[in-house]
């Protein structure tokens, strides 16, 4: 590009709530981003937060002071609220599992489905794909017959398939990945 | 616009862009913002990829670099917050009080007094169907993407409704939307 170009202005944005770190202060997840800021952008934090910055910008509010306190109010519910629903989130996916399935096709062919990565924000589309490279073999995201998505990937690998997603997405708790062994057919779906 | 709104959902189909198409698309751009100009082979490199998403509801989106740098519903060729962030100047401003910003974050139109109170700034003469880059009340970056629904001189007169018609706003799902 030549010199006189006007240069790309870079913003920065929190980690948390994605916003500019000057809007933190509307989201939810306030304290968190306070804190992040403070860890990874002291200068900017300084700038946004220090006690001299607060004090101005309360200056500056065109707001009537009970208005202000009864936004705080509501501030504070709605960032408990989210708090609570982080938690419930956190809680739902540590007790939310990773199935690996081996199923039969037919006598000696088989395939591996991997259910629950959702859960954990995976792409799906972007695993599969990568399983099928790693095995070379086909992998594909279809819908099991609850209408949920799952990976599919032909061939058996429960055990290697577990080894690379805890490789690929070390977020996700060993624990919380389980090799299911398929029962016979004719047990579990008798209709089938 | 964006309020709802999901790609994996809406995508219906996603093709890199001719090269004369592009063409056309910078043409378009300098024209309707001639803020742009200046910027526009930083936006719109000759040789980008520009690559074309089309979801429903007559929404099309372009991304250079696996990055959106516009959308386009119908005729109208906006540039998305994230690329106004990085090139402020492109868009005419108007800026909104400290207690609208709330509002804003959550999707809400911008009614006329948000613009007109002591902590808004409206600019002198601005027409109606404008894309407007939003700002807010003691911050720098933009806050909204939007198109006025009248003439600032209107806002001041009448000073009740609409106006500025929200397009995309700091946290809604296209700005989460990451290719």
């Amino acid at each position: 590009m030549e010199q006189t170009e006007p240069a790309k202005k870079t913003v920065l944005y929190c980690a948390i709530c994605t916003l500019p770190p000057e809007y933190c202060e509307f989201s939810a997840s306030k304290k968190k981003c306070e804190q992040w800021l403070k860890e990874t952008h002291p200068a900017e934090y300084e700038r946004l937060y220090s006690d001299q910055a607060v004090t101005e910008k309360l200056a500056m509010t065109t707001l009537s002071e009970d208005k202000v306190a009864k936004e705080a109010a509501k501030m504070e519910k709605a960032v408990s609220k989210e708090e609570a629903r982080m938690a419930r989130e956190l809680e739902k996916k540590m007790a939310s599992k990773v199935l690996i399935k081996r199923v039969e096709r037919n006598k000696r062919k088989c395939v591996t489905s991997v259910f629950g990565l959702d859960v954990f924000g995976v792409d799906l589309k972007k695993t599969a794909k990568a399983f099928a490279n790693h095995f070379a073999c086909g992998g594909s995201v279809s819908k099991n017959p609850q209408g949920l998505d799952e990976i599919v990937v032909q061939g058996d690998f429960s055990e290697e398939i577990m080894e690379l997603i805890h490789k690929l997405h070390p977020e996700i708790p060993k624990e919380n990945i389980a090799i299911v062994e398929d029962e016979k057919k004719s047990k579990k779906k008798p209709a089938a | 616009m964006f309020k709802k709104f999901s790609l994996q959902e809406t995508l219906s189909g996603q093709n890199p862009v001719k090269s004369s198409v592009v063409r056309g698309i910078r043409t378009k751009l300098c024209t309707s913002y001639p803020g742009i100009e200046p910027h526009i082979d930083l936006i719109l490199p000759k040789k980008s990829n520009l690559v074309q998403l089309k979801c429903k509801d007559h929404i099309t989106l372009f991304a250079v670099d696996n990055e959106i740098v516009f959308f386009q519903h119908f005729d109208l060729l906006v540039p998305t917050l994230t690329l106004l962030h990085s090139f402020p100047d492109i868009l005419p401003r108007v800026q909104v009080d400290r207690g609208a910003i709330k509002f804003v974050l959550s999707g809400a139109n911008i009614m006329c007094p948000g613009l007109t109170s002591p902590g808004a700034w409206l600019p002198e003469e601005l027409a109606e169907d404008v894309v407007v880059a939003v700002m807010a009340e003691g911050k720098e970056t933009a806050l909204a993407v939007g198109v006025t629904k009248m003439t600032a001189k209107e806002m001041r007169e009448v000073n009740k409704g609409i106006g500025v018609d929200l397009l995309q706003y700091l946290g809604d799902p296209l700005w989460k939307t990451q290719l």
